[in-house]
């Protein structure tokens, strides 16, 4: 028989979120460890969602039901996570670049890496260079998630990383890249630290860059 | 309808390849087969190439397109240098695509649309961003046909794109769309409508069979532009048996020379 945080992760595998508030309200009730309820239940069935979404098993509807589930689910816990002495695993600040609104592919990796247990700073779309300096000095993020969905925009990615240097923060930061027209030898030529090809890839990436386990 | 054929974009890997090598047989393949399918414009985007070099190749695909079909073109750029350059090139009334309500971009191109007596496609966007609801969509609607007539842009040549979205990330993405599309033309008789299909389908599975249901409905909101891909032959068989069920087509004419020759299969 399935163990309750099995089903946990399976309740947000398939994004019903009543049932993965009802079986974290009875992890809570059988004093089964926070750490445990999050790594093993929540973040352990939003790596299957990543993978399933990376294989094209799931389409980006069944993505976000399974994010709304495990973002309530986290409501009910997120009060007792600081006692519990989890510690986030880092915090990443994510935007699309200057004069592109696309945020399509910008919210799925903010999803992901919240879904892994990133602490998130979603700047949104449009967002210019002085602002990603302004967040890495700041508010003191350890990587940067720059998107871009045009061809036009991609440019200023190449600002943003020129821009931090020129504000003498660039190596206090991983730099990572994504969107449709951007490839690895894009990323290579503008400097970046790593690129991702799509959501559930930026988080395996930004755990690489930030030293952690995979 | 008006068909604008898609196909000529550089973001499409073979095309841009095209542009960089300025690959003319190419290009006149590509033009040649979207006029006989039934476009009367052809979209032209070079934007692979980089800022610097976009006017160059945009006006190499503007006289290459118009010199293997002799059909005007649309040209595709947010850059106001590569599109007057374009309109230069441009014989006969070109398509402007895009203009939009952002303030900036507005000024720019509002008088290349004037001067060049263009056809526009008008986005329905301004400085706050992508409109997130109805209201906001219909409010710059609303900014754009009344500050192209007063621009000097006439009624006839204005077709506001309601912007499509994903259904996927927005539920409602779809509805808005024909919401605001019923909205132009009940307001401003004359003005009309254009949209891309495809973002209404990203990120689920049989994409066709969304777009083409989505093509449906539009025109029976009143669409009467589109922004396709003219070799896709069911789409366009589709945009032709929606006009004679909504009388745009006399006699059924276009309808029935179709069918003789083989496009409704």
């Amino acid at each position: 028989m399935p163990s309750l945080l099995e089903n946990l992760a399976q309740y947000v595998i398939e994004g019903n979120a009543p049932k993965a508030k009802e079986t974290t309200d009875a992890l809570l009730e059988q004093h089964v460890p926070v750490a445990d309820i999050v790594n093993k239940g929540l973040i352990a069935g939003m790596e299957v969602v990543g993978r399933k979404f990376k294989s094209n098993e799931f389409y980006i509807p069944e993505v976000l039901i399974a994010a709304r589930a495990m973002k309530q689910s986290m409501e009910k816990v997120k009060p007792l996570i600081a006692d519990a002495g989890i510690e986030s695993k880092g915090c990443v600040a994510v935007g699309t670049v200057q004069g592109d609104l696309h945020d399509i592919g910008k919210n799925l990796v903010t999803m992901m890496l919240e879904g892994a247990g990133f602490e998130v700073i979603d700047m949104g779309t449009d967002v210019g260079p002085a602002a990603f300096v302004a967040v890495v000095k700041e508010k003191g993020v350890q990587a940067l998630g720059l998107s871009a969905l045009l061809t036009t925009t991609m440019p200023a990615m190449k600002e943003t990383i020129n821009a931090l240097q020129e504000a003498g923060v660039r190596d206090r930061v991983k730099v990572m890249v994504g969107g449709a027209p951007l490839t690895q030898a894009y990323a290579d030529e503008i400097g970046a630290d790593g690129y991702a090809p799509d959501a559930a890839s930026a988080v395996d990436k930004a755990k690489e860059l930030l030293g952690l386990a995979a | 309808m008006l068909i604008i054929g898609e196909r000529i974009n550089s973001t499409r890997k073979a095309v841009g390849e095209a542009v960089k090598a300025r690959d003319t047989g190419f290009i006149r393949q590509e033009a040649i087969a979207q006029a006989e399918a039934g476009a009367h414009f052809l979209d032209c985007n070079g934007a692979v190439v980089g800022v610097e070099a976009e006017p160059g190749a945009l006006v190499w695909l503007v006289q290459t397109c118009q010199e293997a079909t002799g059909v005007p073109c649309a040209i595709d750029t947010p850059n106001a240098q590569a599109m007057e350059a374009a309109l230069k090139a441009h014989q006969g009334q070109a398509f402007i695509n895009s203009i939009t309500a952002e303030k900036a971009k507005f000024d720019r191109i509002l008088p290349l649309a004037r001067d060049y007596k263009a056809k526009v496609v008008a986005l329905c966007l301004d400085d706050s961003g992508i409109p997130q609801t109805l209201e906001a969509r219909i409010r710059n609607a609303d900014f754009l046909v009344k500050g192209l007539t007063a621009g000097g842009v006439a009624a006839d040549d204005i077709y506001l794109d309601p912007l499509v979205f994903p259904v996927s990330t927005s539920g409602e993405a779809g509805l808005h769309v024909l919401e605001t599309i019923r909205h132009i033309h009940a307001a401003y008789p004359g003005v009309h409508t254009v949209c891309g299909l495809s973002n209404i389908s990203y990120g689920l599975p049989a994409r066709k069979l969304l777009n083409r249901a989505f093509l449906v409905l539009c025109i029976g909101a009143g669409l009467d532009g589109v922004i396709a891909d003219p070799l896709d032959q069911p789409l366009m068989a589709l945009v032709r048996a929606g006009e004679v069920l909504l009388a745009r087509d006399e006699f059924c004419a276009e309808y029935i020379a179709a069918a003789r020759q083989g496009k409704l299969e």
